[in-house]
């Protein structure tokens, strides 16, 4: 129950420059069951998502993001937590080019998120909204699971494969014509998730994805969530979530990194989270 | 564009639209009732009544305003009232009977354009969420609006319409926002500005040539309705 049950070994294995063997087999795995058309090398993996120096104001002059360095390697999961305000939100609409930095970078899988690379970025990263009736704007789930990869021009039977699989993937399957509205909001939620599976990114970007669930879709969403091959970054205050999915977790406050750790480490240290007006899970 | 009077003409339509509410299984009780949430609209025609200088058939006296009226007014106000009954009930009808992402796609096919379809779209998508939104702040204000025993609750007019002034533009701003949250969840998908849609239901040979019988059949009630069915 304190610091020190945190296992040693379990912390090393993710920590960033020990994490290429865990990384690799991720990543081969992976190119092998979605035909990823980026190259994979341990280098590239190693940093699959580079953030440097960002810094983010809204245009009344609010600096929400006040640089930003992150590395995470491909097939990592990690959490992002923090007060409300931290700019985690922020941050994660940087991810495929919703937001544009003031100064600094991001690389996603090696491409600049900027200019002409967008439309790529977009299909790297697949940002699932907090709330479904957000993410869900179209009239049946499969006009909303199939808007991704259309909108990437992919021939129409390939898009229909990919809308099915998406589906079953989440549980869902043989819901493609229901409307979203008639659904519950674990369903939506779900279905939420396979509108960003449907285009086959390597990254996915979550937030709050378990806010508002039933203790039941609570279970389901986090079953699925471990499930998930692709790199995951979670934006979330559910603590109980955080220890049971994510390994790595990142606490932000006021716009910076303020600590970067596993996630038994952080979660066992009460001064840290404290500090940052989390509470432990 | 059945003409004044045309009494016996909106019978027929009335007959038709029964044997097929009977056919879609849905009671005529039904679409007859549902049909009246059009009525407040017959306000706007009720001054016809009063209007037409033809044949004055008595008046009422209002103090300074005299109302007179008159049985050409009458006349055009019961048609269009019959009129507007009918084409509620026909549209309920429609609805009712097709599921709306087919009519949808069959706007789309018949060539509008893909903004309007779009919109049309999004508007039956979000009009379930607005009305919850919608409930959510009533309750809330429902919620607080307790009246002492003796009390008279409620305020004055203006602070309540006040109140309902600040709930309208609550709605407003949390729908505004909710449309930048979308914006970017569709740009988020790859969202370039450009609507695509996949080739949904499209209309079959079968279809289009029911669809010229009831233009053909249309024109032709039409006609007859003009030429030679009774008026009163």
């Amino acid at each position: 129950m304190t610091q020190d049950t945190a296992p040693h070994d379990h912390a090393h294995a993710h920590e960033h420059a020990d994490g290429h063997a865990h990384a690799h087999e991720h990543a081969d795995g992976h190119a092998h069951e979605h035909g990823q058309p980026i190259q994979t090398d341990p280098g590239l993996d190693a940093s699959w998502v580079l953030i440097e120096h960002l810094h983010y104001a809204y245009p009344d002059g609010y600096e929400a993001l006040r640089g930003i360095d992150l590395r995470i390697a491909r097939g990592e999961k990690v959490a992002l937590v923090g007060p409300n305000g931290a700019g985690k939100s922020t941050l994660l609409l940087h991810l495929n080019g919703i937001n544009r930095p003031r100064h600094g970078s991001l690389l996603i899988g090696g491409l600049a998120v900027e200019g002409s690379n967008i439309k790529r970025v977009r299909a790297e990263v697949g940002l699932v909204f907090q709330d479904p009736d957000d993410q869900l704007f179209s009239p049946t789930v499969f006009d909303d699971v199939a808007f991704g990869p259309l909108h990437m021009g992919i021939a129409a039977d390939e898009i229909h494969r990919r809308v099915e699989r998406a589906l079953e993937a989440v549980g869902m399957g043989g819901f493609e014509r229901r409307l979203p509205s008639h659904l519950s909001i674990g369903q939506r939620k779900r279905i939420a998730l396979a509108t960003v599976l449907s285009m086959d990114p390597s990254v996915l970007v979550f937030d709050e994805p378990s806010a508002g669930l039933d203790p039941r879709g609570r279970r389901q969403l986090i079953e699925l969530l471990r499930s998930l091959s692709q790199t995951v970054i979670i934006a979330t205050h559910d603590m109980r979530l955080v220890a049971e999915v994510l390994p790595r977790t990142v606490v932000m406050d006021g716009g910076l990194i303020v600590a970067d750790g596993p996630t038994d480490d952080i979660l066992g240290s009460e001064a840290l989270l404290e500090r940052h007006g989390l509470e432990r899970a | 564009m059945l003409p004044i009077g045309a009494y016996v003409a909106l019978l027929i339509t009335w007959v038709g639209l029964t044997v097929a509410s009977l056919t879609a299984r849905l009671g005529p009780l039904r679409l007859s009732r549902g049909a009246f949430i059009a009525a407040p609209f017959l306000l706007a025609a009720l001054p016809l009544v009063f209007v037409r200088p033809e044949q004055p058939m008595g008046s009422v006296d209002l103090g300074p305003l005299t109302l007179t009226v008159s049985g050409e007014g009458l006349r055009i106000f019961t048609t269009i009232a019959l009129k507007s009954w009918l084409s509620v009930q026909v549209a309920l009808l429609l609805t009712f009977t097709t599921p709306f992402h087919d009519l949808v796609d069959a706007l789309r096919e018949l060539r509008l354009p893909r903004i309007l379809v779009a919109i049309i779209g999004f508007m039956y998508r979000y009009l379930a969420v607005l009305g919850e939104e919608a409930q959510r702040l009533m309750r809330a204000r429902a919620a607080r609006s307790a009246v002492l025993e003796g009390g008279a609750g409620g305020g004055s007019l203006a602070w309540r319409a006040r109140v309902t002034g600040n709930m309208v533009g609550s709605l407003f701003l949390r729908s505004y926002e909710r449309s930048e949250r979308i914006y970017a969840a569709m740009q988020a998908r790859g969202f370039d500005g450009t609507f695509r849609h996949m080739e949904g239901r499209t209309i079959r040979a079968g279809e289009w040539q029911a669809f010229a019988v009831v233009v053909v059949l249309l024109i032709a009630f039409e006609l007859a309705a003009h030429l030679w069915l009774p008026r009163l």
